[in-house]
């Protein structure tokens, strides 16, 4: 599989240099950091152990063995509503295009993890709050269904606000498609891990977030279904200092388990071992891709 | 204060002086047709006026009216409904009834959600908003309705999910997501309509469905707009221009594809005529069951797969 330009960036070593830029502070703990030790270190404050959030670049970079294999990467966003506040909609589109260097809130593609070919989709809290509109639903959407034909299991991390309020209904509705999708995954045979990760809310975590075959979330992220404001606003109360993270709904019985960020790789692999024998192979070519069976570590090489 | 209700005054004050004047004709001998008939010409035109092009914000008001019909309205004009009660796990969430139904001699599964009428009825059921047990409910109700081969019938009017701490705690995510999952390959017929407020995924969880529905003042949203304004503006008081915005009227849905079908609504809204409307929007499901339940089931599930997939697919 080719290797994309950002994924060889990302995975060079950082050089050292002696600038501002450099440097950053812990929202949690306040301790300044220096942004190559915090990358050498998962985006993990080497102070507290506060999980910065990740772009999905680099989350990628962190996670796959060698590759990937962009997919739905050229479906932009429409503006479907004409929708106009402060600035129009496809005028926050580019702002975030430009700072984000994403062209949506969600990165789906092929990869291995530790060997184990999967499909891969990542949000990303940096494009417009990682919020669903059209073009993240279709991408998840065709994610499954991509997955679905070659039998691939689904490995995909959660960041998001929840449905993009700019695409109103059209919005809204890809819970419905994305929902249709993984469930013909789900029943073609198909294995599905989600990972939780800050902050994962609204229409992501009433749809696919919550699909999955085994639910994963990472260390104190914020996971729940309304805001954590509108609940205090409706209740007219403070909310407890862990209510709605990640070890208040291992708590209460609603995921499967909380796992550190530096854990995570070796877990998912575990993890992507274990559903490894119900990807049953399928019969001759698929259509839209090739029939690719689990095979432990031979992806490693192809760097 | 709902903006529809204070519209309605004035013509209130003219509908007492008909009434009046009606009245004073049946015990006069005086002849006081033609003064009665001028009345009520000028009491069609200015209902025309106020209610023959509604704003989005006034539709917003039309489905929150407090006399509108409500979900157990229409449950109670079912041939028979047996009601199912509870999810089985923790207690019986009255913002959703659903249970066994007959409509127009078929029988079906029917889930209703309401906001309550008065205010005890509105605390039972918590202003229409449910909580996971209710979601939890509708998930067992599918089940059956898959099991004996019911299509399944449901009614959509809330401002959205509860978003309260005990909903929280016992993951009102999990619900709504397993709620989609649940419908999204049940072997049976679904019919989903709008007949007050769709707002948000806790509406959507009962709407994955083969037909969906909506009365004309009905409005179906990806949040309230109080909701949308506070996410986008952070201020709630900006819902007006929010419902603008956000394209939630019958008309706008149906344009995106979102609805199958608009059923109308007498002219001055749904409450007008409760009984009429509820009749017209049994008909309407009555016959869109009619068409499903035609389909092999696969078919059927082939069918919803592709009227969701195509929404809001992005031009590449």
């Amino acid at each position: 599989m080719p290797m994309p330009e950002w994924l060889r960036l990302r995975r060079a070593q950082p050089v050292p240099a002696e600038d501002a830029a450099q440097w950053t502070k812990c929202p949690k703990c306040g301790s300044m950091i220096y942004k190559p030790d915090l990358a050498a270190n998962a985006w993990v404050c080497t102070s507290c152990g506060h999980h910065f959030r990740m772009h999905a670049f680099d989350r990628i970079a962190m996670l796959v063995d060698a590759d990937f294999t962009e997919i739905g990467g050229e479906l932009v966003p429409g503006d479907p509503l004409g929708w106009t506040d402060k600035v129009p909609y496809p005028q926050k589109l580019a702002r975030d295009r430009e700072k984000s260097k994403l062209t949506e809130g969600v990165v789906c593609g092929f990869a291995s993890i530790g060997g184990y070919p999967v499909a891969l989709g990542v949000m990303d809290f940096n494009f417009r709050g990682g919020t669903m509109g059209s073009v993240v639903g279709e991408r998840i959407t065709q994610l499954f269904e991509r997955a679905r034909e070659r039998r691939l299991p689904v490995v995909v991390f959660t960041a998001s606000g929840g449905a993009r309020m700019e695409e109103g209904m059209l919005a809204l509705m890809q819970m419905a498609k994305t929902t249709l999708a993984v469930r013909r995954h789900h029943d073609e045979g198909g294995y599905y891990i989600s990972v939780l990760t800050d902050p994962t809310t609204g229409g992501v975590s009433a749809s696919f977030a919550f699909q999955a075959d085994v639910v994963l979330a990472e260390a104190r992220a914020a996971i729940g279904f309304a805001g954590r404001r509108v609940i205090e606003q409706t209740i007219r109360q403070k909310l407890p200092e862990n209510f709605q993270t990640a070890e208040f709904l291992l708590e209460k019985g609603a995921i499967d388990m909380v796992v550190e960020r530096k854990e995570l790789k070796d877990r998912l692999v575990r993890l992507l071992d274990y559903g490894s024998g119900a990807q049953r192979p399928a019969n001759g070519a698929v259509s839209g891709g090739s029939v690719v069976t689990p095979q432990p570590d031979s992806a490693e090489t192809r760097a | 204060m709902n903006v529809i209700v204070e519209r309605e005054k004035g013509l209130l004050q003219l509908e007492q002086r008909i009434d009046e004047l009606k009245a004073q004709a049946a015990q006069q001998p005086v002849d006081m047709t033609a003064e009665i008939r001028a009345l009520e010409e000028k009491y069609a035109q200015i209902q025309r006026e106020v209610f023959g092009t509604l704003s989005p914000w006034q539709r917003v008001n039309m489905a929150r009216h407090p006399k509108r019909p409500l979900g157990s309205d229409y449950i109670r004009a079912l041939d028979q409904f047996d009601e199912l009660h509870g999810d089985r796990h923790f207690r019986d969430d009255h913002a959703i009834a659903g249970g066994f139904a007959k409509l127009r001699g078929r029988r079906v599964i029917a889930i209703a959600q309401d906001k309550g009428r008065d205010t005890k009825e509105k605390v039972l059921r918590n202003f229409g908003m449910p909580s996971p047990e209710g979601y939890r409910k509708v998930i067992r109700l599918v089940k059956l309705a898959d099991h004996l081969g019911l299509p399944v019938v449901t009614f959509i009017d809330t401002s959205g999910a509860d978003p309260g701490i005990g909903s929280e705690e016992r993951a009102q995510s999990e619900a709504i997501a397993q709620s989609l999952y649940e419908l999204a390959e049940a072997r049976v017929p679904i019919v989903a309509t709008i007949i007050g407020e769709g707002g948000s995924g806790g509406a959507l969880a009962l709407g994955l469905a083969d037909r969906v529905l909506i009365l004309e003042h009905a409005v179906y949203s990806v949040a309230s707009p109080e909701g949308a304004a506070a996410i986008l503006w952070g201020d709630a008081a900006r819902a007006e221009e929010a419902a603008t915005r956000l394209k939630l009227t019958s008309d706008d849905l149906l344009q995106f594809g979102i609805v199958d079908e608009v059923i109308p609504e007498p002219i001055g809204g749904a409450h007008r005529d409760a009984p009429g409307t509820v009749t017209r929007v049994l008909d309407a499901v009555d016959a869109a069951l009619g068409v499903l339940s035609a389909l092999p089931p696969d078919q059927l599930r082939e069918g919803r797969y592709r009227k969701f997939r195509r929404i809001g697919a992005a031009a590449g």
